[in-house]
């Protein structure tokens, strides 16, 4: 007996790869852990050559016109793609929930932003909502533990996504922290602007993390991997801390981060 | 209240170096998060419930004008008194004056924000009547000359020692010369104690969790019943609320009631729930003979028809700060007003200004878990942003945090310049640091390296480098 075949838009296949500047400063290898992955799903993969920021520095810290300025650049350099792609929850975040509410007063740009809201996702939640990636060809020995980020889980719903397919990933076991959707202080500028309040937030995640008894801390989101790893190493913890692309994309023996090379 | 809310950060330190604020912030958090939790979990409609109280709320605040001359309307027709008060000082000479028209010695409070909001015990003590708080958190931090660090929890930030000290220190001349130790002994304690001022009060004063139009009802949530008797046994009842209390209907409350205690405290409903309508009737067997509302506007009004305009929504059940990880950090005294957590970080600066309350907004990393469980969906977090607009508009955003952001911008918005500019910081740091592959200091981000190690880069160049270098290729 055959079941009916199941009607789905075909899924897009020239993708945008928006690197977002945290990874592009301090952490390539999510980009081409995101290209990597995008690949395998049968994307063909471009990175526009104009991107730099989202704006949320700006956003954040009230300076709106700056924030438009950003946001309009970041239109036109991914206007024509089927689909852009963020590694990050808060930039995508940005991206979705955010540009459109900036040009309230501009109907034409509005409209330009809300076009390209709807065709911006999240890395895991584009992997697995759009593209239907069930699987991914990876090996990572290890224990993991996942912190959701805060944008990504309550702007965006990545929540059940990178545990799917991190579930699929040969020899890694998942152990949950007692408060996962907590956030762990990162905040942007927050963490510099408050840093006592900050680092009493990402002190309580780095004992969350260590009573896992993971050797490893994923997420997806570069600011919060950086805050959570440099407090666990400030505090002599040995787990490493990677971003969730690196594990899917099959490269998680590079260097962790905060981890010189020599070591690997 | 006075403000300390400009000395946020000295605010900050002391809180993060208080052992036994620090003690009970770790059983809050966890205590009623959970239990908010699992309430909502056993409530299959709540999600709905919850846009049904945004839809109600929003609705009275549409109409408020209405709704609120309909109320005085009833309550006028009940045989009772509608005092507008503009100002905190309208609201405080009101009350004053009506506790003298009666000869009041002391007044009993049931628990009441709004008139922490207005000063009120400080008035009344100045003009030598005597405010009793009845709440039992409320009485232990007017023992200790405290203000609440809680809208609902009031003595939150207190150990269990630190009420039996304090007990102990205040009962004894009254002949309660054993420190208790036991929880029941301590509220059994404060019952008795309690129990004779209420006998003896002149005034009955409460807030009010919602007046309702239709009725010309103020309505009291408690789990201790202090404010049946504030408003039952004196001769004279003065209902303290702010202006976007009242909802339409009777029916409306009910909707309300479903979220706010599973909001609040995890509970179903609260143990009390009372309507007061009016002054006692002629075949009432108790109640008060005079029946009196003060309504105060403090400031509200200038925020409806604009953005901020959710605010008004919150019915004060303290589900955010309870989840707020920032409250759960340094607690609710630290904000240094009345009103403390994300809703704090919003109402402050209206109420009281955002030269005074700056820091407040800003004092969040946005994680917008206070929306996700607020009730009546205030968008806390965008509340916030629109301070922090407010601020960058006005210049009191810090000097070297504008020239920071400025400079950044203006390299943001030239993309070959930042590429370039990536590169080169990309490029020193990934050098200085490729021995041990973290900095323990950096120059400039203090903030950052006192508390955390700074990764640096891996040797290759920036993502953008890469790319370009291999022609779209990975590496």
């Amino acid at each position: 007996m055959s079941t009916p075949p199941e009607v789905r838009p075909a899924p897009p296949r020239r993708v945008a790869l928006f690197v977002t500047c945290l990874v592009d400063l301090f952490r390539p290898a999510v980009g081409f852990a995101a290209v990597k992955l995008l690949e395998q799903a049968g994307c063909t993969v471009e990175v526009p050559p104009l991107q730099v920021c989202c704006g949320q520095p700006a956003y954040n810290s009230g300076d709106r016109a700056s924030t438009r300025a950003i946001a309009a650049q970041v239109i036109d350099a991914f206007a024509g793609f089927e689909a852009v792609v963020v590694p990050s929850g808060s930039c995508g975040g940005m991206l979705v929930h955010h540009y459109p509410g900036l040009f309230d007063d501009d109907p034409g740009m509005k409209a330009r932003a809300e076009d390209l809201a709807r065709r911006s996702h999240e890395l895991t939640s584009f992997l697995v909502d759009v593209l239907g990636v069930k699987t991914v060809a990876a090996r990572y020995d290890g224990t993991v533990t996942y912190h959701d980020s805060c944008s990504g889980l309550r702007e965006l719903g990545v929540k059940e996504q990178p545990r799917r397919l991190l579930a699929s990933v040969e020899g890694l076991r998942l152990r949950e922290m007692q408060t996962p959707e907590i956030c762990c202080g990162f905040g942007g500028t927050f963490c510099v602007k408050y840093p006592d309040i900050s680092n009493a937030m990402v002190g309580e995640k780095s004992a969350d993390v260590v009573a896992t008894g993971a050797d490893t801390l994923l997420a997806g989101d570069l600011g919060c991997l950086m805050n959570m790893a440099g407090k666990l190493q400030r505090e002599g913890r040995h787990v490493r801390v990677r971003h969730v692309a690196e594990v899917l994309a099959g490269m998680g023996d590079i260097a962790a981060i905060g981890e010189p090379e020599a070591k690997r | 209240m006075q403000s300390t809310a400009h000395d946020f950060k000295d605010n900050v330190g002391a809180a993060l170096a208080d052992p036994n604020l620090q003690d009970s912030l770790a059983k809050l958090k966890v205590g009623f998060s959970e239990r908010r939790r699992q309430a909502a979990e056993r409530l299959p409609e709540f999600e709905a419930l919850r846009d049904r109280a945004r839809d109600i709320k929003d609705h009275a605040l549409a109409n408020l004008d209405f709704y609120l001359e309909e109320f005085e309307r009833k309550v006028m027709a009940l045989g009772g008194h509608v005092h507008w008060a503009p100002t905190a000082a309208d609201a405080r000479q009101i009350i004053g004056e009506l506790c003298r028209s009666v000869g009041a010695r002391t007044v009993a409070k049931s628990k009441s924000m709004v008139a922490e909001e207005i000063a009120l015990n400080e008035h009344l003590e100045a003009l030598g009547i005597a405010p009793i708080e009845t709440d039992l958190g409320e009485y232990i931090i007017q023992l200790r000359h405290e203000p609440p660090s809680h809208i609902i929890a009031p003595a939150v930030h207190l150990t269990k020692d630190q009420v039996a000290d304090t007990f102990l220190e205040h009962h004894a001349p009254l002949g309660f010369t054993r420190r208790l130790t036991e929880r029941n002994d301590l509220v059994a304690e404060a019952r008795h104690v309690l129990r004779q001022k209420f006998l003896d009060a002149d005034v009955g004063l409460t807030g009010a969790n919602f007046l309702v139009a239709e009725t010309g009802s103020s309505m009291l949530v408690t789990n201790e019943g202090n404010a049946d008797l504030s408003n039952t046994l004196p001769k004279m009842h003065i209902v303290l609320a702010s202006i976007e209390k009242v909802i339409p209907t009777l029916e409306d409350a009910a909707v309300l009631l479903r979220v706010l205690a599973r909001s609040a405290t995890g509970q179903e409903s609260s143990a009390y729930t009372t309507l007061n309508t009016g002054p006692k009737r002629n075949d009432d067997l108790d109640g008060p003979s005079a029946y009196h509302v003060v309504l105060l506007d403090n400031g509200r009004s200038s925020v409806l028809g604009t953005k901020m305009q959710d605010m008004l929504r919150c019915i004060r059940c303290g589900a955010c700060m309870n989840h707020c990880p920032v409250y759960g950090a340094i607690g609710g005294h630290a904000y240094g007003w009345v009103y403390p957590g994300p809703i704090g970080a919003v109402l402050t600066p209206q109420l009281i200004g955002v030269e005074e309350a700056g820091d407040l907004p800003n004092a969040s990393t946005f994680c917008g878990r206070c929306e996700s469980v607020c009730p009546v969906r205030i968008p806390l977090p965008r509340l916030m942003r629109h301070w922090r607009e407010r601020e960058f508009e006005r210049h009191l955003t810090p000097w070297t945090a504008r020239q920071g952001l400025a400079l950044w911008a203006w390299f943001a918005r030239r993309p070959r310049l930042y590429r370039g500019m990536a590169q080169i910081a990309n490029r020193m740091l990934a050098m200085c640091g490729r021995a041990e592959g973290r900095y323990r200091m950096l120059p400039l981000a203090g903030g950052w390296t006192r508390f955390r190690d700074f990764p640096a880069p891996p040797p290759g160049g920036t993502f953008h480098a890469q790319w370009a270098r291999t022609g779209g290729k990975r590496p």
